[in-house]
């Protein structure tokens, strides 16, 4: 079982070339920042490494900050042998949202991936099947962005968005 | 493998859709099937016929408490467990203490709609497989745990009980004694169950050998709960990451061992879940044991929950397995972002790679076994 800040230092050292940053907020788990061209690397690393052995990829989700312009993913991951859990976190600008596909490295990811697409519209470049997956493959929008206005019409079925804005005023 | 071939001495394949209304498919899920001959060989499942964006009405609803009814709403037939994995990660955000009496209550609640939900699910898996008795005899045992939940919430499915440092109101008098009847009366009709189906001849030559899943590909894929354990791995929130008053209870955690075929097979997820059912009543028993009679059943907090800016990851072990609820504060009175991570969503993804090569009529059998609830699924 490792510290978030002991893993840090161990990724530090094995890539002193990528900038990784310890975050938290005043509640809640610190989390691992990991700029987006190295996921796969450092996900690699944190899964087969001998003294990681992060085997399962507990949970993956899509995230928009709209006073920074910037879409991010959140990576959860846990070692059912070292027992111990990890958050990393990933952010790119809204105009270029792409992030490399963590798929190969933990198949969860693959669902999770065009989940994170379907709601908040990150791209995960490598993905072998990259479509929407919780709405239908015409939809518009992404729902999950803080700045979603839902469409009125469904291929001429109203959604009943207009009539709920029309009822307040 | 067997192919079929034309006359005019081609490979044929047939594309068939099981779903979106189909009785074994328990809810609004279509399956896209390639067939070659009877065999199938690719499926593509088909989701979101039940998505409500339970995550933007979170963010939506203005404040932390009204976000309980509709977790609810995702896996229905298992409503307490939902709410307890919220009420832990809120509490665990606000670092508050939760009464004694209340963890007590919550998981007595939590263990019997474990068993509610088994029963529904191992008794949907014998109906899609032909045996419609053992379904009606699981049905009256489940109506008893729904009859003492109505006592205590008010409501037979959705309850909306637990609240954040608390319950909405206390359990009734008679509460401890209802509980201890169903555990003495349930306890022999597992046994009734393992005559009727778990041992039954038909059912086993269904079940045994079908949808085989290793354990290192469930491990990869993050299954969990009976799915995982159904593979032979020992893994199970309530004693591996500790939430709630779990770690004062003693229990075992089943898992599959290949008795009847290969292990990981459907017929060990099934026997995984009856196992589990024996573990769930001794949990109760001796949390019936140590709850404290008196006590205040909501600790005192704020009236509206700011939590501090943060973010945490919070999970806690459903029946159907690892159900997290990822949740974002930006210290404004609603959530910034709550993403509840399904297990039912996790399962499915897994389909395609345990029944290709499957027939189709085992294709049942497969879904069956790893008990999804649509509106966990599209949530």
């Amino acid at each position: 079982m490792k510290t978030i800040d002991e893993i840090l230092e161990i990724l530090q050292n094995s890539h002193p070339d990528v900038e990784l940053a310890l975050e938290s907020g005043a509640t809640g788990t610190p989390w691992i920042r990991v700029p987006a061209n190295a996921i796969r690397e450092v996900s690699k690393l944190l899964r087969d490494g001998l003294e990681f052995r992060f085997d399962t990829l507990m949970c993956l989700s899509g995230l928009h900050y709209p006073a920074e312009q910037e879409l991010g993913v959140a990576y959860h991951i846990h070692s059912t042998s070292k027992k111990h859990s990890l958050a990393l976190k990933v952010r790119v600008p809204e105009e270029k949202p792409e992030i490399p596909s963590i798929e190969t490295i933990w198949k969860t990811a693959d669902w999770h991936e065009r989940e994170a697409y379907d709601m908040v519209g990150i791209h995960f470049t490598g993905h072998p099947d990259l479509r929407r997956i919780l709405c239908p493959d015409d939809w518009e929008g992404y729902p999950l962005r803080k700045d979603y206005v839902p469409q009125e019409f469904y291929h001429g079925v109203t959604t009943g968005e207009k009539s709920v804005s029309e009822q307040d005023d | 493998m067997i192919e079929a071939i034309t006359e005019n001495g081609e490979r044929r394949e047939m594309t068939i859709n099981m779903g979106p209304q189909h009785p074994s498919t328990h809810g609004v899920l279509r399956l896209e099937l390639v067939l070659d001959g009877e065999v199938i060989t690719r499926v593509k499942p088909h989701i979101g016929y039940l998505h409500r964006c339970f995550e933007k009405y979170a963010e939506k609803m203005d404040d932390y408490a009204k976000v309980i009814p509709y977790t609810d709403r995702m896996d229905y037939v298992s409503a307490m467990n939902q709410e307890h994995g919220y009420v832990v990660a809120i509490e665990r955000m606000l670092e508050l203490e939760v009464p004694e009496r209340v963890e007590y209550i919550r998981v007595i609640m939590a263990e019997l709609q474990r068993i509610a939900s088994h029963l529904l699910g191992i008794g949907a898996f014998g109906l899609d497989l032909g045996a419609f008795t053992p379904f009606l005899y699981l049905f009256t045992e489940r109506e008893k745990i729904l009859d003492i939940f109505e006592k205590a919430s008010g409501a037979r499915l959705l309850y909306n009980y637990m609240a954040v440092a608390g319950l909405m109101r206390d359990v009734h008098p008679e509460f401890k004694e209802e509980v201890s009847d169903f555990v003495k009366t349930f306890r022999p009709k597992i046994k009734e169950l393992d005559d009727l189906l778990s041992y039954n001849q038909i059912f086993i030559k269904r079940t045994a050998n079908i949808g085989v899943l290793p354990d290192k590909v469930a491990l990869n894929y993050a299954a969990s709960g009976p799915v995982l354990r159904g593979s032979g791995v020992k893994w199970d929130l309530r004693k591996n990451d500790p939430y709630s008053i779990y770690d004062r209870f003693e229990f075992e955690i089943p898992v599959g061992s290949g008795e009847m075929g290969t292990l990981g097979d459907c017929w060990d997820r099934y026997i995984v879940r009856v196992r589990e059912m024996e573990q769930s009543l001794r949990i109760i028993e001796q949390a019936v044991d140590g709850m404290p009679d008196e006590g205040d059943v909501m600790a005192a907090i704020p009236k509206r929950i700011r939590p501090k800016e943060g973010e945490l990851y919070a999970r806690t072990e459903s029946p159907r397995g690892e159900l997290g609820y990822y949740i974002v504060s930006d210290k404004s009175a609603s959530p910034f972002r709550v993403k509840a991570r399904a297990p039912s969503f996790v399962h499915l993804s897994m389909l395609p790679a345990i029944s290709s090569g499957a027939l189709i009529a085992d294709m049942v059998a497969i879904v069956g076994s790893i008990d999804i609830v649509l509106g966990e699924v599209d949530r």
